[in-house]
């Protein structure tokens, strides 16, 4: 909402700084977006007054102009159609900044010499001063204009710029905010003095209204003028639509404005003529009903929009916009002048529904109250004949189905203490709420007080409410400060499910980056592709969530899976990575509800169960180099084992001991990807990404992924730990070599080796193909650390030992000692 | 037998004196001091000699023994001496050499500052709660006073979600406010809560919009609990994230869940107050949207609102690296160009 300062100043003194006045109104809760000074490039424009007038010698089209501006007689070149002998005129001396009227921008007004004639400086157009759009002349002021005075003394202003929240649609006028400053400031508030000529005869005998549909029209006031005249409206009134933003139209058009402006209370003028019937009908529109719009566009209404309807046909779309029929023209004599409330929903529904919005239609959008419309329309009135002469019927339509009693909030200092944290006596209390325009009623204590809410303030319902008013017109900053004294809720254990998976993911999110890898967080919402490119065969496993109403493809779908956000990013980085990238995410995925159990569920529970399940998942991707360039080359690609080393590095260090098996994810290379166990249940899968899924995200290194379920790996780690005491004696270290058929893994070695219970550790060393190995064979060099808890161990035990285990893997597993 | 031990401690002399590094030093060592060395030997087959010549000879081998032994060590010192000065001299390490690269991995921006905040607020005794993604219109909205048609539903444009079986309206949270009303409906006061999490904008993107973004949402309620509690809170946390010589703004301003409203600034970190850019001239940056909690929405979840009371707030997250950092285009955040994230 944009305000003069001017304007306000007509109905409350403001003595602050314009900057102390911005601070006060943001303070308040409405806050000043920003402060534009009208005028204040006009230091070289003068009021004058046209004291001659004659032709150009050299240019038919253009007048020689004489300007008497107090101190002297200036000449000048004008070409304006309007200049006439005796006007009082903005009159700009050489040196003035003012605006271009082909450019728009501001320049500096040189001497010039015209078709040969010189001219000492410039009469004016709005535009050329920057108060409107209008250049169709020069800017004509009124007779009692001072001559010689500056024009920024005269006319210049400053327009505040406030953001209005959406519950105080009376501040979206002059006057409301007007009030906040009166109470603000403890200055008194002056609202104009309405009162006005009526003619003998009654409205009732020119026309009469009914409204058909209550519940959407709780109150619908109506004034009639006859014999007025159509023209422009003063320079005043120009200005201040204009300083608004709004374009002046012709005085009828513009006092429906101006009222609104100052009121808050949308206003509509009919030609009362082209009104059939007399009569005014507010009623819902009939299905396939149509309209011509005063935007001259022809309009289809449906049942559930509002319209103003005379005997015939529809007039105006109630609240949003008026019909080109009935509109205001130069020729109109006689206006029926609306000022109504219609329900909220109803506009708001109809503004969707013809998609438009008008400057009344954000007004009723936000709540009106039904208490409003009486004054406005007589102020309206007022203007009208005061601007366009005429006559006033007598008396007023006011159709009020919708009346209500005021309403009433109690409010005790107790309660103001509650909540605010601040003792404020009943007087103060009642001084700032009177202020405000609220009605208080003290009760039998000196410790409560009735408050009687006024129309206008429809956002105040409840105690609360009120407690908000005291503390933003006494300042926020008054409020102590204080630290919680309130008891601590009960401290959840952070062995709680809630508790372990935040700490889970913290600990995950130090471990992997103490790997080197970078955490990156993807947008929730994906492409449909990007999903289906995870399966070599383009297919969904999981059919994904979608989005009613995407911003863009790229964003339409739930992610079913982190990968595509991770493999995206890799393929983005990957030109600009000349090492390795190993990238983690940590986040939901959205996974739909079986239908069956939502079918079920939902008859159960009114709420909650049908939303999708949302899965907290780890996912991994690392590729390229496995070091950076350095002058100690290390010139390998990452590859299967440095993923799986990432898994173990991190299971182990949550105290989890993995094992591996082949896996079916078909996003991954068959021949490289396992399951990751962990206690015997599987948590999630490491492995080559598919060539295919790698080729689709268009990545150029071999990439491999690890993926864990993180609710899956919650439930291991808990009660995974036990205490193992240190050992006491001494280990003994003992390296073989097998030779083993190449079907036979490495893990059913371990396996046999380790069922041997003297030993302790296990560790594959050296793994060897080629010269002295037959075909089909390969060789494992393994060290072996034997230990026991309770006893020193002997050469000769361990040599028992070991010729039983040797025995065992060549029966079992046919591997023979390397020689 | 002695004829022997002395040639052989001769023997070991002269060689030791040829020797001028470490490596043939511990061979020397292992020659005639080691387990196999004839001077062990012949300690060890002492047993076998006639008791007179057993005392002699093992008398003199232990002697040899030690005397061994001790210029070793002196020889021992020697060389490391020696090397020690050698390498002081020409063997200098050029250290300006770069290091083993080892990979380095960092934590997004947006969960470093998540982390920094539950911590300010965890250390106030708020516990750290998450909630769904997908919500309800009734969470999101209706609960939070702002039914059908309210206009404040201007003010968040929704993501809607294929209408489920039920043929409610499933959308993507728009803020992390609906939590509160799941928290309030499982808990009783004292309830003091945090949470963090991903929103969602029906929005075009732009530097300072973006169609997802994280929140924290925050929520205490119990008897007692007022305005200037809030004030208090919110200052010490304002004053813990961006530092101790920060002013902080409280102003009135209005959100349909909470009565009264407040907007909680921070004087502008780049002209600390005087007006700037950054702080479009106001000297003041908005950090967090608080109030009271609404009665309203108190007894819609079953708790007396005339004897219990609260505070809530709401705080983007990306908002306070970008204004701690310059960062001056929010779609960085999310758009995941390593050349961003590795500077955090
Ligand atoms: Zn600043």
């Amino acid at each position: 909402m944009k305000v003069s300062l001017k304007w306000l100043k007509d109905y409350v003194d403001i003595r602050l700084t314009v900057g102390e006045l911005a601070e006060r109104l943001t303070m308040a809760g409405l806050e000043v977006r920003g402060i534009e000074p009208v005028g204040g490039t006009w230091d070289s424009v003068i009021i004058g007054e046209v004291v001659g007038l004659g032709p150009h010698p050299n240019a038919d089209r253009l007048k020689l102009a004489t300007v008497n501006v107090g101190t002297e007689q200036v000449s000048t070149v004008c070409g304006a159609p309007n200049i006439n002998v005796g006007q009082r005129v903005a009159f700009a001396h050489i040196g003035a900044r003012l605006v271009d009227s082909h450019t728009g921008a501001v320049v500096v007004l040189k001497p010039a010499e015209i078709r040969g004639v010189a001219s000492e400086g410039m009469v004016c157009s709005e535009k050329e001063l920057g108060i409107s759009e209008s250049h169709e002349g020069i800017l004509v002021l009124p007779p009692d204009a001072p001559i010689g005075v500056p024009l920024a003394a005269y006319l210049g202003d400053v327009v505040l710029d406030l953001e209005i929240t959406p519950n105080r649609p009376d501040c979206l006028s002059v006057t409301g905010i007007a009030r906040e400053i009166a109470a603000l400031t403890g200055e008194t508030l002056h609202l104009p003095e309405i009162h006005y000529e009526e003619a003998e005869k009654s409205i009732d005998s020119f026309a009469s209204v009914d409204i058909a549909d209550p519940d959407l029209c709780p109150r619908y006031c109506a004034s009639l003028v006859t014999g007025i005249k159509i023209g422009p409206s003063p320079i005043w009134l120009r200005q201040r639509l204009n300083s608004y933003g709004m374009r002046p139209i012709n005085n009828v058009v513009d006092v429906t404005n101006y009222v609104m402006l100052e009121y808050g209370q949308p206003l509509h003028a009919f030609d009362y003529h082209k009104l059939r019937g007399r009569q005014i009908i507010v009623r819902r529109a009939v299905d396939g009903e149509t309209m011509t719009t005063l935007d001259g566009s022809q309009r289809a209404l449906y049942s559930e929009t509002l319209v103003i309807a005379d005997k015939e046909r529809a007039v105006a779309v109630a609240g949003i916009m008026g019909g080109l029929d009935s509109e205001v023209t130069d020729k109109t004599d006689t206006i029926l002048l609306e000022s109504a409330n219609f329900n909220q929903a109803a506009i708001r529904r109809g503004c969707g529904r013809l998609q438009f919005q008008s400057e009344a239609s954000i007004r009723f959008d936000k709540g009106l109250n039904a208490g409003l419309p009486v004054l406005p329309l007589k102020r309206a009135t007022q203007l009208l004949l005061q601007l366009a002469g005429g006559k006033a019927a007598k008396g007023i339509i006011d159709i009020y189905p919708g009346k209500s009693e005021p309403k009433l909030v109690s409010l005790s200092t107790r309660e103001v203490k509650r909540l605010s944290g601040l003792k404020i006596n009943i007087d103060e209390i009642t001084e700032v709420l009177t202020a405000l325009g609220f009605e208080c009623q003290e009760s039998d204590s000196r410790s409560q007080i009735s408050v009687s809410v006024p129309y206008w303030r429809s956002d105040i319902r409840c105690a609360a409410d009120l407690v908000e008013e005291l503390v933003r017109i006494i300042g926020y900053e008054k409020i102590p400060m204080t630290r919680l004294g309130s008891p601590l809720p009960a401290q959840k254990s952070r062995l709680s499910p809630t508790a372990r998976q935040s700490n889970l993911r913290e600990r995950l999110g130090n471990i992997l980056t103490g790997l080197g890898f970078q955490e990156i967080l993807t947008y929730s919402l994906v492409s449909l592709e990007k999903l289906q490119k995870l399966s070599p065969k383009l297919e969904l496993t999981i059919p994904p969530l979608k989005v009613a109403n995407p911003m863009t493809r790229e964003q339409e779908y739930l992610r079913t899976s982190l990968r595509a956000g991770l493999l995206a990013t890799l393929a983005y980085n990957q030109k600009f990575e000349q090492a390795g990238v190993r990238l983690f995410e940590i986040g939901k995925i959205f996974l739909p509800q079986h239908p069956h159990v939502i079918a079920s569920e939902a008859k159960q529970s009114e709420k909650g169960k049908e939303l999708p399940q949302e899965k907290k998942m780890l996912c991994a991707v690392l590729s390229g180099a496995r070091a950076e360039l350095s002058w100690q080359p290390d010139k390998e690609l990452l590859d299967f084992f440095d993923a799986k080393g990432v898994v173990e590095n991190f299971l182990g260090q949550l105290g989890l001991k993995a094992s591996f098996e082949n896996s079916d994810d078909e996003g991954l290379f068959p021949a490289r990807r396992a399951n990751i166990i962990a206690t015997d249940d599987k948590v999630g899968v490491l492995g080559e990404l598919h060539p295919r899924v790698a080729q689709a995200f268009e990545l150029s290194n071999t990439v491999y992924l690890i993926e864990i379920d993180l609710e899956k790996l919650l439930t291991r780690i808990a009660g995974a730990r036990g205490y193992q005491s240190i050992p006491r004696f001494p280990s003994v270290i003992r390296d073989i070599a097998l030779v083993i058929d190449e079907q036979v893994s490495y893990r059913a070695v371990e396996q046999a080796i380790q069922s041997f219970s003297l030993v302790a550790k296990v560790t594959l060393f050296d793994l060897y193909r080629g010269e002295q190995i037959p075909e089909g064979k390969k060789s494992f060099a393994i060290r072996i650390i034997y230990q026991s808890p309770s006893h020193t161990l002997t050469d000769e035990g361990v040599d028992r030992t070991q010729e039983q285990m040797l025995a065992r893997l060549q029966k079992e597993l046919g591997a023979t000692l390397r020689s | 037998m002695l004829e022997h031990l002395k040639d052989l401690h001769a023997q070991a002399l002269e060689e030791l004196n040829r020797i001028d590094n470490p490596r043939e030093l511990e061979l020397w060592r292992v020659q005639y001091l080691g387990k196999k060395s004839s001077l062990t030997q012949s300690l060890r087959s002492l047993a076998a000699l006639p008791l007179e010549e057993r005392r002699e000879v093992g008398a003199q081998a232990n002697e040899i023994k030690t005397a061994l032994e001790s210029i070793l060590a002196e020889k021992q010192r020697l060389l490391q001496e020696t090397f020690l000065s050698s390498s002081r001299e020409s063997g200098t390490l050029d250290v300006t050499l770069p290091g083993r690269p080892l990979p380095t991995g960092r934590t997004h921006p947006t969960t470093q500052i998540l982390e920094e905040i539950c911590d300010a607020f965890k250390s106030m005794g708020f516990q750290v709660i998450e909630g769904p993604d997908v919500e309800w219109d009734y969470y999101n909205f209706e609960a939070l006073n702002m039914p059908q048609h309210h206009p404040a539903r201007d003010m968040m444009a929704t993501f809607w979600v294929d209408t489920g079986v039920s043929g409610k309206a499933r959308l993507l949270r728009t803020h992390t406010s609906p939590m509160q009303i799941r928290l309030m409906e499982k808990e009783r006061p004292p309830i003091r809560a945090i949470v963090p999490g991903r929103v969602y904008r029906y929005e075009a993107t732009d530097a300072t919009h973006e169609s997802m973004f994280y929140q924290v949402e925050g929520l205490a309620v119990d008897k007692g609990i007022t305005l200037a509690d809030l004030k208090g809170t919110l200052f010490d946390f304002c004053r813990c994230i961006f530092g101790e010589e920060r002013k902080v703004r409280f102003r009135c301003d209005y959100f349909p869940f909470v009565e009264p409203g407040v907007e909680v600034a921070i004087s502008c970190l780049a002209c600390s107050g005087t007006g700037c850019r950054l702080c479009g001239n106001s000297g003041w940056i908005e950090i967090l949207g608080a109030g009271m909690v609404h009665p309203d929405v108190l007894a819609r979840v079953d708790i007396d609102p005339g004897i219990y009371s609260g505070f809530a707030f709401g705080m983007g997250v990306e908002r306070i690296p970008m204004l701690r950092y310059g960062i001056d285009d929010i779609r960085l955040f999310y758009g995941n160009d390593l050349r961003f994230l590795r500077q955090f």
